[in-house]
């Protein structure tokens, strides 16, 4: 009897790409949720525009680049990609901010790299970015959060701010606005103030970010006991802002906000938890990720405290992201049988 | 039913990743080990060790009894070959292999004669304290042991990279961490006693001082039965020198280096031999063939073969004589399921897929698993590697799979070293877990055998183009010794000459030219002749080219034409001796 | 505007001076192109590319005298591995070469031969084994299969017999890609190129 050949090993994964992305998809829903609830429908529409936009782009990029349409689309990488920039975005963006984001996201930085495991930067961010670069104006239209009145305007209201850019009645878009806590610590800071009386004022008013950021830790929890994510990287990276934010705030309290301060606001927990772990991007050695997260947390900072841009999680993963290459090459575990025994690897094949 | 395990060791020390598998050693394993009926024909491939093939020292014709030696062993590294029943030598031909590439090689055929008849047997040692580890592993070499684990390593040569007295610990491997196998399992459940005997004999071979026996927690049955037997012998020689350790079933608990890790703590790099530490370790099966063959005079005839998986109707182990065709042993375990369209040779994870079941069991085959497609997981086509590092994260030797797979892929063989492909394993654990399903151990036997292949061609070509300078430096001195011996020649004449002239005035003009014409001749002529060969047939041979490329380009007539690119097909009619 | 020209030409003159210091200084004895081009050649001593030997072909190349094409046992890998080194493009084995797939050993048919020697002078790695009016015979893992023994021969009884590759020598082949392939367009038939 004759038998067609397939090769060695006869056991197949029981899990595939698409679970793995499943995975991330579930762990933002908590996040999401809270999202919306203190800064209003406008992040419902952020995600659903930037999700679909996203799979159109790679849909379009597949046929152009002559691709098989499956598995590529269905592994839902694109959908993470989408929803990560989403919620990047200010929760009264027009419409085109999240599309113009996801599209650039997705042909540039992913289907130009070759599409999914081929692309050296996070699509995300680098569609965060680029929106940062180019809109700066509409990059700044945060809501205030549930007390000041972004998420009391209805679905229809926020639906029509977002799409026509018009504003129920006598509200004028100032009234909506309020300045994020880094924007407030960098004009405090900038115009000479007391640093910790804004911080703390911040805290006063800002539960809100404390839950959002719990919904977060609830989703990375979730991907780290379902195998997504490993500890390494976000550990790393809260590590590394602690240590930075510490070492600059124990040099000059009165220039530099303090750790804490560091940690809860802008995208630290949500980029270590999301976006710098992800996979194709980051480094896969488990050294070189704590080395990954540890430069993604002292960039950021460093980014906050000297740059131009009131955060810096998205610069800081590009930048290390680029770094990667180098990090896995001098980060690689020591080889079965050579752990001990340096004098053994010389002799290597 | 659950799974009974037994209670496992305290004090070990583990090893990187592997994988908790499904196991299925059930049904095969709760039966006893069956006898396979004799067959008709049985195939002994020259080449089935590690090293250089066997050489048959029996002719075409001859009437062979069972443990007659077939085929003597080549060199230091090469083992022996032993007819598996009596009967008569057929042929020695080109016959298939159990091989990935589904090969075939040198084979001797023998035709059984149902008699069964044993040859003599080789001198048996009872009291085999009394020889030296030298004449055991010659004894050993000349039974034809070789490691039953599935490297089929010769034993004997195992044996001799120990330095006298070097190795303190004998490491018996029944960890049998493949799902479906259970050979070993059955063996240790109803021969421990050879088996611990052996390990006793091999204890005295290399002067080691204590054994360890790792055996996964899977196998509570043969735990117990070994440890009865380690209780008698502990009494009878008045000292525990063995021990059996029970490890935790994670795949690759079986493999040399990882058995040895997990039960000493000692790490053994990939080009370090094991015995440099002190340690031998040899799989259960090996040190009861050794038994037999050192106390009893049997060479190494028959194994215990799994046969089992969803493809054959009733999974069991059989007592199967090495030669006989995969298809019997099939049949004996009562024939093919409905639908099976894989047999594996060896377990799921490193067995390979065999082309045909006419090829013969070897002394490497430790399971036959046939498979439907209901039996396993289902293959989906490879998706590009997202770098989740689960492979890197499983890896039993701390590999970065991810990354050796990027150079593979792109060829980059080199880089590879970089990465240390060399001490991959192959155990298929990286590319169990890949979600993306990406075949990554076939990529890095690829990269091995690419650069494997091209390290032969560059020596080769080193060889070749050594042999060629060589060449022309010969020539050169040859010619320069040819002229120097002409010039003395011609100083030798013109002395002559001048001596002998007053006397031969009349020779005066005649001679030296003469002389000179046959110098020049003489001097010229290799030396030319050599130039012109080499520029002549290098002429014929761009001529033949062409004329070749001519003739088939017109195709058709090609056939008709003797010599040029058809010789070779040519080649058997031409010469009808053989190439033997 | 003058000064920048100024400048400009003043830079790169000292540029120019300056690498031409540093190929006096960091001049290279001997000709090390040619060896790297000897290392990826077959050294089947055929002499088919024209030149008498691996070397010498080396050479010529090496001083852009040869091309690239011109060596049958090399086969693809070789013209492609020189393509790479001397930074050329590819291009197939030249026309009036006959490509050679399978590696060849000579075998002498010794119950015709006669003893005439001519083979073992025509051999260039000294491959045959024989003396005047002995029979001669062929050290297998000498000969290179450049057939220039074959031609030599008076009675015609060298043949070149394919070389079996044993199953130590099995290479595993590349399995499928992961890759997504083109589906259309030019690098539809490039991809399908590369992988065949």
């Amino acid at each position: 009897m004759k038998f067609p050949v397939q090769t060695s090993p006869h056991v197949e994964a029981p899990s595939n790409v698409a679970d793995v992305m499943t995975v991330v998809l579930w762990a933002l829903v908590p996040g999401t949720v809270v999202a919306i609830w203190f800064l209003g429908w406008g992040v419902l529409f952020n995600v659903a525009l930037a999700i679909g936009a996203a799979w159109l782009a790679e849909a379009l990029m597949l046929w152009l680049r002559a691709r098989p349409f499956q598995p590529a689309l269905s592994d839902r990488s694109v959908l993470i990609t989408g929803w990560i920039l989403a919620l990047c975005l200010p929760n009264l963006a027009p419409w085109w901010l999240p599309v113009v984001g996801s599209v650039f996201a997705v042909v540039v930085a992913k289907q130009l790299y070759g599409g999914i495991g081929y692309n050296l930067f996070n699509p995300a961010m680098v569609g965060y970015v680029v929106l940062l670069v180019s809109f700066p104006e509409a990059m700044t239209r945060w809501g205030a959060p549930i007390e000041g009145g972004a998420a009391s305007l209805t679905l229809t209201e926020a639906a029509q701010w977002t799409f026509l850019g018009v504003l129920p009645g006598m509200t004028g878009f100032d009234a909506l606005s309020q300045a994020t806590p880094l924007d407030q610590w960098r004009m405090v800071t900038t115009q000479g103030s007391d640093v910790t009386g804004a911080a703390l004022s911040i805290w006063q008013g800002g539960g809100w970010s404390i839950w959002l950021n719990l919904a977060f830790l609830a989703g990375g929890a979730w991907m780290f006991y379902r195998g997504a994510i490993r500890w390494h990287i976000p550990v790393a990276m809260v590590v590394g802002v602690l240590v930075t934010a510490s070492l600059l705030w124990g040099i000059d309290a009165e220039r530099f906000a303090d750790p804490l301060f560091h940690l809860v606001t802008g995208g630290v927990i949500f980029g270590a938890l999301f976006v710098a772990t992800d996979p194709v991007s980051a480094s896969t050695t488990p050294r070189g990720r704590l080395v990954f997260g540890f430069g993604i947390g002292a960039l950021a900072v460093l980014i906050r405290s000297f740059g131009n841009y009131p955060d810096g999680v998205a610069f800081a993963i590009l930048l290390m992201n680029l770094a990667v290459p180098l990090i896995d090459y001098y980060t690689q575990p020591p080889v079965f049988g050579r752990k001990a025994r340096p004098d053994v690897d010389a002799e290597g094949h | 039913m659950p799974e009974v395990r037994a209670t496992i060791s305290p004090d070990l020390h583990g090893f990187h990743g592997g994988l908790d598998l499904d196991y299925h050693k059930a049904p095969a394993c709760d039966l006893p080990i069956g006898d396979m009926p004799l067959v008709n024909e049985y195939v002994l491939p020259l080449h089935m060790h590690i090293g250089a093939p066997a050489i048959p020292v029996v002719s075409i014709g001859d009437h062979v009894r069972r443990g007659q030696l077939l085929a003597r062993p080549d060199d230091f590294i090469s083992a022996a070959i032993h007819a598996p029943t009596s009967g008569v030598i057929q042929s020695i031909e080109q016959r298939g292999l159990p091989h990935p590439g589904g090969l075939s090689a040198q084979s001797i055929v023998l035709v059984a004669d149902g008699k069964d008849l044993e040859a003599e047997a080789l001198d048996p040692w009872p009291d085999y304290q009394d020889k030296s580890p030298v004449e055991i592993r010659a004894r050993l070499r000349d039974a034809g042991i070789v490691g039953l684990g599935g490297a089929v390593f010769p034993t004997a040569v195992k044996l001799a990279t120990a330095n006298p007295g070097g190795v303190e610990t004998l490491v018996l491997n029944g960890a049998e961490c493949e799902p479906f196998i259970s050979c070993d399992d059955r063996l240790m459940q109803e021969s421990p006693e050879p088996i611990l005997r052996g390990a006793q004999m091999m204890l005295h071979a290399v002067g080691a001082s204590r054994c360890l026996i790792g055996i996964e927690n899977n196998k509570p049955r043969a735990i117990e039965a070994l440890q009865a037997v380690i209780d008698r012998l502990s009494v009878e020689e008045g000292e525990r020198r063995f021990e059996i350790k029970v490890v935790p079933s994670i795949y690759p608990a079986g493999g040399e280096k990882q058995l040895i890790r997990t039960l000493t703590g000692i790490e053994v790099p990939r080009n370090r031999h094991v015995t440099d530490y002190q340690l031998l370790c040899l799989n259960v099966g090996t040190v009861a063939n050794s038994w037999h063959a050192v106390v009893e005079g049997r060479a190494l005839t028959d194994r215990v073969v799994t046969v089992t998986g969803g493809g054959v109707a009733e999974p069991r182990n059989f007592r199967v004589r090495i030669g006989t065709p995969m298809a019997k042993v099939i049949e004996a375990a009562g024939g093919y399921t409905e639908g099976v369209d894989r047999l594996l040779m060896g377990g799921p994870m490193m067995g390979f897929a065999l082309h045909e079941d006419e090829v013969p069991v070897v002394k490497a085959t430790n399971c036959l698993l046939a498979m439907r497609p209901v039996d396993r997981d289902p293959t989906p086509p490879p998706q590009p590697c997202i770098r989740c590092s689960r492979c890197s994260e499983a890896c039993p030797a701390d590999l970065l799979p991810q990354q050796l797979y990027w150079y593979a892929r792109a060829r980059q063989f080199e880089r590879s070293h970089d990465y240390h492909l060399f001490d991959c394993i192959e155990c298929g654990v990286c590319s169990a877990v890949c979600p993306s399903h990406i075949p990554l151990v076939q990529y890095f036997r690829h990269a091995k055998t690419e650069i494997w292949s091209s390290e032969r061609e560059r020596a080769k070509a080193e060889h070749a183009r050594r042999r060629f300078e060589f060449h022309n430096e010969r020539i050169e001195r040859q010619k320069a010794e040819r002229e120097a011996a002409l010039a003395k020649k011609r100083a030798a004449i013109k002395a002559a000459q001048e001596k002998s002239t007053p006397k031969q005035g009349s020779d005066e003009v005649g001679a030296p030219t003469k002389a000179k014409g046959d110098a020049g001749a003489a001097s010229t002529a290799p030396t030319d002749e050599g130039k012109s060969t080499a520029s002549m047939s290098i002429e014929a041979a761009r001529a033949r080219a062409k004329q070749r490329k001519a003739r088939v380009q017109q195709g058709d007539h090609v056939n008709g034409e003797p010599g040029g690119a058809e010789r070779p097909s040519d080649e058997p009619t031409e010469r009808p001796r053989g190439s033997s | 505007m003058w000064l920048a020209i100024l400048l400009a030409v003043g830079l790169a003159i000292l540029f120019g001076v300056l690498l031409g210091l540093a190929a006096q200084f960091f001049r290279v004895e001997g000709n090390p192109l040619a060896e790297r081009i000897d290392e990826l050649l077959p050294q089947t001593q055929c002499g088919q590319c024209g030149y008498p030997g691996c070397k010498p072909y080396a050479e010529a190349m090496a001083k852009g005298e040869a091309d690239i094409n011109r060596c049958p046992p090399g086969g693809e890998s070789t013209i492609r591995n020189l393509a790479d080194l001397l930074d050329v493009e590819f291009k197939p084995l030249d026309d009036d070469l006959e490509v050679q797939e399978v590696k060849t050993l000579a075998i002498i048919d010794e119950e015709v031969c006669i003893g005439c020697t001519k083979c073992i002078q025509a051999c260039p790695v000294d491959a045959i084994l024989g003396a005047a009016k002995q029979m001669h015979t062929v050290i297998e893992d000498e000969c290179t299969g450049c057939e220039l023994c074959v031609e030599p021969c008076p009675v015609d009884c060298i043949d070149m017999v394919p070389i079996e590759d044993g199953v130590e020598a099995y290479r595993f082949p590349m399995p499928e890609s992961a890759h997504p392939v083109p589906t259309r367009g030019p690098a539809a038939r490039n991809e399908g190129l590369a992988n065949a």
